[in-house]
């Protein structure tokens, strides 16, 4: 039975294992910072789902007691993760995006990261 | 009596969650960490009270259930599409696009929950909001089709949170 449960745990480690590979490859293999900014939001996803779910079968399994604080990890992980991706991306179109070059902002007209340009005139320390 | 109550849990569901919280966090199911994450979830709620002016109400339990049923199913589908698409693709045929979703959505909470969403589950990145709020700007990894991702987004997603927020 033992044995069984092993290689349950195995399978959740070998599953992580290859999704986090996959999210560091496509770091290098996406080629604009766009498209590379989705390799790592996926990793986190199964990647580390698959170790916290490996954890929660290893204790509730083996040890024979239970241990919930992996959830507490999903938890947070799903608050922050969203949020550096915002913050990177709009780092990206603040710097290399044109208006022009994004679709339509509907009855808006500007995206946010653009309006807030227009406003306050964000000084250039790109030259410096 | 229930105003009594009202002053009390100014906001019943945080209470409940920072408890949750907090037994998770000392990983131990015993009184001791209940009585304490209580306590703590009855004080932070009393003291953050009045940076929480109009919150949505939440209703529509089951609804909210089945929306993380729903993304988590999601993020596990779209996980191997990915993989799929970064390990087998070439890149030359890859078509990365931006996409713009209209809103229905107006408290800020239900437009964060879809952002949030919308970035976890795999192939799509929310970037930016417009000035107004009106419009939620997507990245998309791979659409060769950006028109079925936003109808999907506002099908599966937007839809349901409608009904969870207002």
């Amino acid at each position: 039975m033992t044995f069984i449960f092993e290689l349950l745990i195995a399978f959740f480690l070998v599953i992580s294992g290859i999704f986090g590979f996959v999210g560091s490859f496509g770091m290098i293999k996406l080629k604009d910072p766009m498209s590379r900014l989705h390799a790592p939001t996926k990793a986190t996803t199964l990647g580390v789902g698959g170790v916290l779910l490996a954890s929660i079968c290893h204790s509730v399994l083996l040890e024979g007691k239970l241990s919930l604080h992996e959830l507490l990890i999903t938890l947070f992980l799903f608050l922050t993760a969203p949020i550096t991706a915002l913050f990177i991306a709009k780092w990206h179109i603040h710097r290399h995006e044109k208006p022009d070059d994004l679709p339509d902002a509907g009855e808006d007209e500007l995206w946010a990261t653009h309006a807030v340009e227009q406003v306050e005139d964000v000084p250039d320390h790109s030259k410096t | 009596m229930i105003r009594l109550l009202r002053r009390i849990f100014p906001h019943p569901h945080l209470t409940f969650l920072l408890t949750v919280v907090w037994v998770l966090l000392a990983n131990t199911g015993s009184l001791n960490s209940v009585v304490f994450g209580l306590l703590l979830g009855i004080i932070i709620p009393f003291i953050t009270q009045p940076y929480w002016p109009d919150r949505p109400k939440l209703r529509n339990w089951p609804m909210i259930a089945e929306y993380m049923l729903i993304v988590l199913w999601d993020i596990v589908v779209a996980n191997v599409t990915v993989a799929m698409i970064i390990l087998f693709k070439r890149d030359a045929d890859r078509k990365p696009c931006w996409i713009s979703v209209p809103l229905e959505l107006r408290t800020p909470e239900a437009i964060t929950v879809l952002a949030g969403t919308i970035t976890m589950t795999p192939g799509t990145v929310s970037s930016d909001l417009s000035a107004q709020g009106h419009c939620l700007l997507v990245h998309c990894l791979d659409a060769p089709d950006p028109d079925a991702v936003r109808d999907q987004i506002k099908q599966r997603y937007e839809r349901r949170l409608k009904e969870i927020f207002e």
